[in-house]
Parts: C-alpha cells; sequence; structure tokens
C-alpha cells in the first residue's frame, strides 16, 4: 500500500497529512488510510503513556482514530497541523478515561496515590525512559526540576494541575506558572513554531 | 502573590497563566470552560495555547508506539459503518458560544465520548411533582472524584435552572417496554431537560441518544446512559429553532445522524 507519511520529530505534519485530513473529512477512505499509518503510532503512545493499560490503550486508541473520521470536518488548517489536533484529541480522551475509570475506586487509592507509592521519582524516572526521542529528552533536562515535574506529570500521566500541586505540595499558582514556564522553555528548545 | 486578583484585567492576567496547562489538559471542566471563553476574547493567549500545545504534541511524539495490525482493520470497518459530520456542523458551531456543559474548542469535542457524557447526568433537585432523580453514569464514569463532583455540581445547577425556568413546559410519552420519557422546555433559557424512567439498559454496548428535531433534520443532543431508573439528562445544546426531542439506540460511543427508528419523538408543548 502506500507509505506511510513521515512525521518524525517535526512540529509539523509530514507532507501532506493536513491536506489528507481534509480529504479525509470530505469521507475519503483511502487519505483515511494513510492518516491512520501516519498517526496510530503517536496516538496510540500518547494513551498508553497516561492509561497504561495495554488493552484499554488500544480500545482509547481505536476511539479516537474513529473520532477522528467522524470529525475531520472540525479540523481547520489556519488553526494547527492535523498531527496536533489529533494528538491533542488523543490525550484528552486518555485523559477524561483516566479520571472517569479512577473515580469509582478513586476515594480509597487517591491518598495513597497522592501519598507517594509508587514513589514519585520512580514515575518521573519511568516515564522519561519511554521517550525514545533524544532531543525531547534532552530539552526536558532544560526545565528546572519542578517545571520538569509538572509537565511530565500533567501529560504522561493525566493529573490535573490541583493533583500535581498536591502531589508535590507546591501551591496551585507555583504550578501553574511552571507548566506555563516549562513548557515555553521546551518550546524554544524544540523549535516549535505554531 | 498575586493579590486576590482585582477587577477583571487581573482575573485575565492570572488566567492568561492557565495556557499551560490548559495545554497539558491539566485544568478542571469548570476552569476548561472559563478559559476557552477568555481564549474567544484574548488573540495573544489562543496563539500562546496553539504553541504549547504543539509543545505537548512533541512530548506526545517522543513515546510513539507500534499499535497492533489488526487495530486497523477494525478501525477501518468501524468508520465505514459511521456517518461523519457534515462541515457544515463545524461551521454553526464554531460562532457559538459555549453553554455550561458543553465544550467549545473543536478538537475538545466530547459529543462522542461516551463515557463524558454520561458523566454530565447529575442528581438534581425536584420541580414539583418531578422526583429527584438519582443519577447513575456509565460504568466507566462512575462519579466521584472532584472533577465528577465539579461536573456534576454544574449539571445540576443548569437542570435546576431548566426545570424551575418560569417558562417550563413539558410534554410526556411512552418509550416502549413500560418506560417513559419527559420533556422539560424552557425557551428563555434555551436549554431543555430529558427525564427517562424505566428505560432498560440497551444491550451490545449501545447507547440512548438524544436528538432535537430541527424540522426533519435531527440534531445530536447527547448520550443517554440509562440504567433502568428515573434519571435526568440536560441536553446537549442550544434548542434553537427545534420542534421536538427524539430518542433512539445507536452503536457505542453514539452517531452523528439517528441510525434506527425512534423509541419516541415528543413534539414541543407550542407557545
Amino acid at each position: 500500500m502506500k507509505e506511510a507519511i513521515h512525521i518524525t520529530g517535526a512540529p509539523s505534519a509530514g507532507p501532506g497529512l493536513d491536506e489528507l485530513l481534509v480529504r479525509v473529512a470530505r469521507g475519503d477512505q483511502q487519505a483515511f488510510s494513510r492518516v491512520y499509518d501516519a498517526v496510530c503510532g503517536p496516538v496510540l503512545g500518547v494513551v498508553r503513556g497516561v492509561l497504561r493499560d495495554p488493552a484499554q490503550s488500544e480500545e482509547v486508541a481505536q476511539e479516537v482514530l474513529v473520532e477522528l473520521w467522524v470529525t475531520a470536518a472540525r479540523y481547520q488548517p489556519s488553526r494547527g497541523s492535523a498531527l496536533t489536533w489529533t494528538l491533542t484529541l488523543a490525550h484528552r480522551r486518555a485523559v477524561d478515561r483516566v479520571r472517569s475509570a479512577q473515580a469509582a475506586v478513586e476515594r480509597e487509592r487517591k491518598a495513597a496515590r497522592l501519598g507517594g507509592t509508587p514513589a514519585f521519582d520512580d514515575v518521573v524516572e519511568q516515564v522519561e525512559a519511554r521517550l525514545e526521542r533524544e532531543q525531547v529528552r534532552r530539552c526536558l533536562r532544560t526545565l528546572t526540576e519542578l517545571q520538569r515535574q509538572s509537565v511530565t506529570l500533567a501529560y504522561y500521566r493525566g493529573l490535573a494541575y490541583r493533583e500535581v500541586a498536591e502531589l508535590l505540595a507546591v501551591p496551585l499558582g507555583t504550578v501553574k506558572t511552571r507548566m506555563r514556564d516549562g513548557l515555553i522553555r521546551l518550546r524554544d528548545c524544540l523549535g516549535v513554531n505554531a | 502573590m498575586s493579590a486576590a486578583a482585582k477587577g477583571a484585567a487581573g482575573r485575565d492576567a492570572e488566567l492568561h497563566t492557565l495556557t499551560g496547562a490548559y495545554a497539558l489538559n491539566a485544568l478542571g471542566d469548570r476552569e476548561r470552560v472559563r478559559f476557552e471563553q477568555h481564549l474567544a476574547v484574548c488573540p495573544a493567549c489562543a496563539q500562546e495555547v496553539r504553541e504549547l500545545g504543539a509543545t505537548a504534541v512533541r512530548l506526545g511524539l517522543a513515546s510513539s508506539e507500534v499499535p497492533p495490525s489488526a487495530m486497523k482493520s477494525r478501525v477501518m470497518a468501524r468508520i465505514s459503518a459511521v456517518r461523519q459530520e457534515p462541515p457544515k456542523v463545524a461551521a454553526a458551531e464554531a460562532g457559538r458560544i459555549p453553554p455550561a456543559v458543553h465544550r467549545a474548542r473543536p478538537p475538545a469535542r466530547r459529543r462522542l465520548a461516551g463515557f463524558v457524557l454520561a458523566a454530565c447526568a447529575a442528581g438534581l433537585a425536584a420541580l414539583g411533582g418531578v422526583a429527584v432523580v438519582q443519577q447513575r453514569a456509565a460504568d466507566e464514569a462512575r462519579a466521584e472524584a472532584r472533577e465528577a463532583a465539579e461536573l456534576a455540581r454544574r449539571s445540576t445547577r443548569a437542570l435546576a435552572e431548566v426545570l424551575t425556568a418560569p417558562d417550563v413546559r413539558t410534554r410526556s410519552t411512552e418509550l416502549g417496554q413500560g418506560a417513559a420519557g419527559t420533556v422539560a422546555l424552557s425557551r428563555e433559557r434555551d436549554r431543555a431537560v430529558f427525564l427517562a424512567s424505566g428505560l432498560p439498559r440497551p444491550d451490545g454496548g449501545r447507547v440512548y441518544q438524544l436528538w432535537f428535531a430541527d424540522g426533519d433534520a435531527m440534531r445530536p443532543a447527547g448520550l443517554l446512559a440509562s440504567t433502568g431508573g428515573a434519571e435526568a439528562f440536560l441536553m446537549e445544546g442550544a434548542v434553537g429553532r427545534a420542534t421536538g426531542v427524539g430518542v433512539t439506540v445507536e452503536p457505542a460511543g453514539g452517531s452523528p445522524a439517528p441510525t434506527s427508528e425512534p423509541l419516541g419523538l415528543l413534539s414541543f408543548p407550542s407557545g
């Protein structure tokens, strides 16, 4: 079949992804097939990072990809790349799932989770070990400790910033600004422009 | 610290610092809605959100995984069976001011995510004879956590607002198998609440979906996670010029347009 579209590391999709998604919005299944090839890996990676459970991650990743087909018409190329749009959707769905799934047993577990089991440093380590792209890892290292913790716990663990604040025992306002400052520093380090 | 942010300028400055948390999906629901409203009037924030969002995506790309090959055939099979949203839906929504329970930003639409919609169902205070309705969300969405509680509180308030509106009108119908549906409509608030009782849980992971009837066209208005009891749902979206409400059974996640005959159709009371 068609070759997968190259997306390696680029902030915007490789050639054609944006255009392909526009075609998907018009019901082009072949275009969707190519979009799928380009985004399925990152989509699953994002979802898996947050959910961890492989079966559930696959299920959510599938939902995301179907939703991409259904809602493709909402994608506006002027507002960002198709890849950003897709992975933002994937991350949200994963976070939705982790928060709603946790809700049931949360009351008891929350204390334990926030109380530091597993040790929070391990969590960050574990997350970072999964990062395949050296550049992202290197750039994460340019953040202050608190910036890095805030950003990774929110993105890779799906924690709300209130939870991050609780976990790190810092004021809410501090976490808010660390998330922003951390992302700004990452943006500059990675050379992201949008 | 931020001297309790006096006035709108202070609030805006405070909101502006949420760009990072927003890009990381780390805001609670209420804050997210507020922030999205702010985004609409703050081009600088919107630009920053775009950049930080693209940055967050790099974090995601860095953790890419290889999906099982069977996943593709499942997805391809599924997409050939679901209908896509027409482009005009996007245009219409872009210009709409988000109501409280409604997420405005295009990539953030949650209509298809059954579990989130289920979480929107909330316990609610009674209006006259309408009994307090016990909420039970779908399996995945068993409400508890602060997020859900916050959402429920807001949803409850929104429900109560409709049900206590001075111009509220109701209409009921049988939905088969002993189930009944009632719609409460407030033209003034431009919102409607659907009250269901005795709806059996649909089989095969399917869901009940609500629709606004705009003449002949059906507009999605949210999913019901029925548990057979009595439940109330704030219908998604504004009533607008809708002339009635329909209920259908749809595949998990809902459909952009009805795929089955309605269990029931209710015309709004006129006048």
